[in-house]
């Protein structure tokens, strides 16, 4: 079994997280998006930590799945409130900040 | 070795597929869906990676309450639950993604070949047990650990209060 198989996978689930985040105009279509990416890193963590035959890499994809939990929390909750306030969660339309 | 190589494979194929899914669909319901597959093909990663209790808070965690977050999300959030034709960017920032996608996946894929080549994992692996992760996290990297309760009793606070109707 290759490094480089689990390491490409990885790469590839990252682009695709990152085509999603730009191309995506709802909301919570992003924060899918993000945990593509998220989960990428996490593989890519747990291929070194075999590779290397350390512990390390598992402690930091626990580490990583507990910010991912955190994040989706607070970010659904944004979402929920934008909603509240703009009844629609399309990204383009938030520019009430934009200078 | 082989078999581990088609499960690999097998595997693999799924969360691209389901992963193109998740970013192409035009209905969010079904994206949350596709994303399902998109983690469990994970947690099977993970198995192979000889990475058990990664895989199982994997289950636990994103499956079941991530999965469960989202799906709240959007039923929250719309009006209708169905073909949804207003979810995506118009057409140049879609060309714009397809474009910073590609240019990451070729960079990250040449840098990879080219440092890791046909680098193979260890044929019998260091197994850690949970306990042996478990004196990590609480030893070495207790710091961190500390961090992380912060930020998840942060998170859980502001989430509270962002979504309260007052």
């Amino acid at each position: 079994v290759l490094v480089n198989q689990f390491l490409l996978l990885g790469a590839i689930l990252f682009s695709i997280g990152v085509y999603g985040v730009i191309a995506r105009k709802n909301a919570v279509l992003v924060l899918m998006s993000i945990e593509l990416i998220l989960n990428s890193v996490n593989l890519n963590l747990l291929a070194f930590a075999m590779r290397n035959g350390s512990v390390e890499g598992q402690t930091f994809a626990l580490y990583i799945i507990a910010v991912a939990a955190a994040e989706v929390g607070v970010g659904l909750g944004m979402v929920l409130l934008i909603y509240r306030n703009r009844r629609s969660i399309a990204l383009d339309e938030l520019s009430t900040m934009k200078g | 070795v082989v078999a581990q190589n088609i499960f690999f494979a097998l595997i693999a194929a799924m969360m691209i597929v389901a992963a193109l899914r998740v970013v192409t669909a035009k209905n969010v319901v079904h994206a949350a869906l596709w994303l399902v597959l998109v983690l469990v093909g994970a947690a099977g990663q993970y198995i192979l990676l000889m990475s058990s209790f990664v895989a199982t808070t994997q289950v636990l965690v994103y499956v079941g309450a991530i999965m469960v977050l989202f799906l709240f999300g959007t039923m929250l959030t719309r009006s209708l639950i169905g073909r949804d034709p207003d979810v995506d960017n118009p057409s140049p920032m879609k060309w714009v993604g397809v474009l910073t996608g590609a240019v990451i996946a070729g960079t990250l894929g040449y840098v990879l070949v080219d440092a890791f080549g046909d680098d193979e994992l260890p044929a019998d692996p260091v197994i850690f047990t949970t306990g042996q992760i478990s004196d990590s996290i609480f030893g070495q990297y207790l710091l961190p650990f500390w961090a992380l309760s912060f930020v998840l009793l942060a998170a859980v606070v502001g989430a509270i209060v962002l979504a309260r109707r007052d």
